[in-house]
């Protein structure tokens, strides 16, 4: 399993690390600032979404439940991608998770409808995610080293 | 299971634990780093809160000594000593018992509290009260001979007297002013027989139980020099001010809808208060209550605890929903927009959840048009559910949602604003502008929108941030224009119109029919 990722050279896998890493960083970081707030919701977020699934979103808002289920998930998804990035423990897994909620936070408020570029910081991240799902480098440094040895042995 | 074990743990080398948990360290400095970002934040708020002056106090009761009486005394007799007095006007007059401060300095930043200490030196006596139930009466004469003032004085230089009949408290002359707060069917006749007597008269709402008294009452007031304020605290309220200040710079567009609400879901809240918090009757039996005078002028039937609490569930003594509580909300409105008495008013509504021995209805609504201003205010009360449906004025730019505070969203199809939503600088749906710009709100970053309104110069702060009793501030007003010094806002022109516009309410909901008002012949038909 991606044998290629034995081929980076010394360069190409510090800077692929540091990506890993910082993104990682940006994750965890937003996760426990949710954590640690408790009057944070993302009710405010979804109620301003205007892109392809606003119905949806605005759905949510009106039920208790929902809300609360989206609001656990957002805080814990965003901590346990931090985590594993950082970490590199199923690396690979949180860097497609990771991408995926970018993808939702994208749509949910695209920028281009409210005045602003089709490019923004969450679309950069997210493309940045992918790569690092497409070149893993958490069995070389990160905690799936073990496990990647382990299941060679 | 030893030897593999051990196997396994020498082919682990310690290039690989390098490996492997190279990069695990940067959860450690990462922690550090968001308790730094944090205490740095929380130096910064409360640097934020310092400025407007929002620091919390300690909880140690601070009076302000030097509180300077204002004008000459003025000796105030209370009629009514029932809960809205003891809990209500006797504070927002200065006197509150050392209990309260205690149980009070216990919450921290607690806004009653502050309030109170807040309050001014009205220079008043209280020189005479009454009430029909000997509990009520003295439970008050303890507060005023004990009680404590926000200048922190605990002795009176003065005697107060107990009156058996507001007759006797009225042909006193040792009282200048009267307070009503008695139950509403003797509001207008104490009023007249005030001003016959020649007291000013502060009365709680609502002032009329039939049209006939609207009339009484307002001749009466109107041919004497005598100061009259009908119990609208929430005229003294800043929001009100601030949103008449928008509607008036056209910040909401043509406004042609007010929807008002009450909101209600507990067994107090539809005047079923005889009972105690378990279940047992509250005090009050023939022998402590002077049973004749509490019924007055209604017909005379045996004493009944249940008619001395709840008197509000009939239409003998009160005009339910309609008198008390959108009495307040037609003020509301009426004190922003100024509209008046309306054309035409249907009120309807039933019993469909409280099936008690009441009268009143229980769901209750009232739409009262006005053509000329081209707008209608719309009523909708329920006793049955706490839905919080606030009070909105829609206008075709902008919606205002008022209360004690004030949030104001931009219309998605707004005229005013249309190029501004476009372009990003504002957004409709959400709140663009809050007043006051809450305590919790201040460390938030504000949004494009709000600068906006900012530039335009319609986004007020509250520099110092102090919290100040609104029914104080009313009885300060009323007392102020006593002195010669100012008017009442609530004066007997606006409580005409106000009550003016409840009796066709409950005209209409007791007829079954839409009732229109003659401007003419002053008269509703």
């Amino acid at each position: 399993m991606h044998e290629n990722s034995n081929q980076f050279t010394k360069s190409q896998l510090t800077i692929l690390v540091l990506l890993r890493v910082v993104i990682g960083y940006h994750f965890l970081f937003l996760g426990l600032e949710k954590f640690f707030n408790p009057d944070w919701t993302s009710a405010g977020f979804l109620l301003q979404s205007n892109g392809l699934f606003a119905d949806f979103y605005h759905s949510v808002v009106e039920n208790a439940n929902k809300l609360a289920m989206v609001d656990l998930c957002n805080i814990w998804g965003q901590i346990l991608i931090g985590v594993g990035l950082i970490a590199g423990l199923f690396a690979r897994t949180a860097s497609f998770a990771g991408a995926l909620i970018l993808l939702l936070y994208y749509s949910a408020i695209p920028p281009f409808l409210s005045g602003n570029l089709f490019i923004d910081g969450n679309l950069i991240e997210l493309l940045a995610l992918l790569i690092l799902a497409l070149f893993p480098t958490s069995q070389l440094i990160g905690l799936d080293y073990f496990i990647h040895k382990a299941r060679k042995s | 299971m030893v030897d593999n074990n051990e196997n396994k743990k020498s082919r682990i080398s310690r290039r690989d634990i390098l490996k492997g948990l190279a990069t695990t360290p940067i959860l450690g400095f990462l922690s550090f780093d968001f308790y730094r970002k944090k205490a740095l934040a929380k130096i910064k708020n409360n640097a934020i809160r310092a400025e407007l002056g929002l620091v919390e106090k300690a909880q140690t009761v601070q009076f302000i000594k030097d509180k300077k009486p204002a004008g000459e005394v003025i000796r105030l007799g209370l009629i009514g000593t029932g809960a809205r007095c003891k809990g209500g006007h006797l504070r927002s007059l200065g006197f509150v018992l050392p209990e309260w401060l205690e149980e009070r300095s216990k919450i921290p930043n607690d806004q009653r509290l502050q309030s109170f200490l807040n309050s001014e030196n009205l220079n008043i006596q209280i020189t005479g009260i009454c009430d029909v139930f000997d509990l009520h009466a003295e439970q008050m004469m303890d507060i005023i001979s004990k009680g404590i003032t926000p200048w922190g004085e605990a002795e009176r230089a003065y005697k107060t007297n107990r009156f058996r009949s507001y007759q006797d408290l009225l042909a006193s002359n040792e009282i200048d002013a009267v307070i009503i707060a008695t139950p509403d069917f003797h509001h207008s006749q104490m009023t007249i027989d005030a001003i016959n007597a020649g007291k000013h008269v502060y009365c709680e709402k609502s002032l009329t139980r039939t049209e006939d008294e609207v009339y009484q009452v307002y001749n009466a007031v109107k041919n004497s020099d005598l100061i009259f304020q009908l119990g609208h605290q929430n005229r003294q309220n800043e929001s009100f001010k601030k949103a008449k200040e928008l509607i008036n710079d056209g910040v909401l567009g043509k406004v042609t809808l007010v929807e008002t609400t009450t909101n209600r879901n507990t067994t107090g809240g539809a005047w079923v208060r005889h009972l105690d918090g378990n279940g047992n009757p509250k005090p009050g039996s023939p022998e402590t209550i002077d049973w004749q005078q509490w019924l007055g002028s209604r017909p005379k039937i045996p004493f009944d605890i249940d008619r001395y609490y709840n008197w509000t569930k009939w239409f003998d003594y009160a005009t339910g929903l309609t008198g008390q509580l959108f009495s307040h909300e037609y003020d509301a409105v009426n004190q922003v927009l100024g509209m008046g008495i309306p054309k035409s008013v249907v009120a309807s509504g039933g019993i469909y959840f409280h099936k008690d021995n009441r009268e009143i209805p229980d769901i209750f609504h009232i739409v009262c048009e006005y053509p000329d201003h081209e707008f209608t205010l719309l009523y909708s009360a329920s006793l049955a559910s706490s839905n919080s449906r606030g009070r909105r004025f829609m206008g075709h730019d902008a919606t205002m949602n008022l209360g004690g505070t004030l949030a104001l969203t931009i219309d998605r199809n707004s005229t005013q604003y249309e190029a501004k939503v476009d372009a990003g600088l504002l957004q409709s749906g959400e709140p663009l502008y809050k007043f006051p710009q809450s305590s919790s709100g201040i460390d938030a970053v504000s949004s494009a929108s709000e600068k906006y309104f900012a530039q335009r110069g319609l986004v007020y702060t509250q520099k110092a941030g102090k919290a100040v009793d609104v029914t104080h501030l009313h009885f300060k007003e009323w007392l102020d224009a006593i002195r010669g010094n100012g008017e009442t806002s609530c004066n007997i022109d606006i409580a005409f119109e106000e009550n003016i516009t409840c009796q066709m309410a409950n005209k209409s909901y007791l007829e079954k029919r839409r009732v229109e008002w003659d401007p003419v012949r002053r008269k509703i038909v």
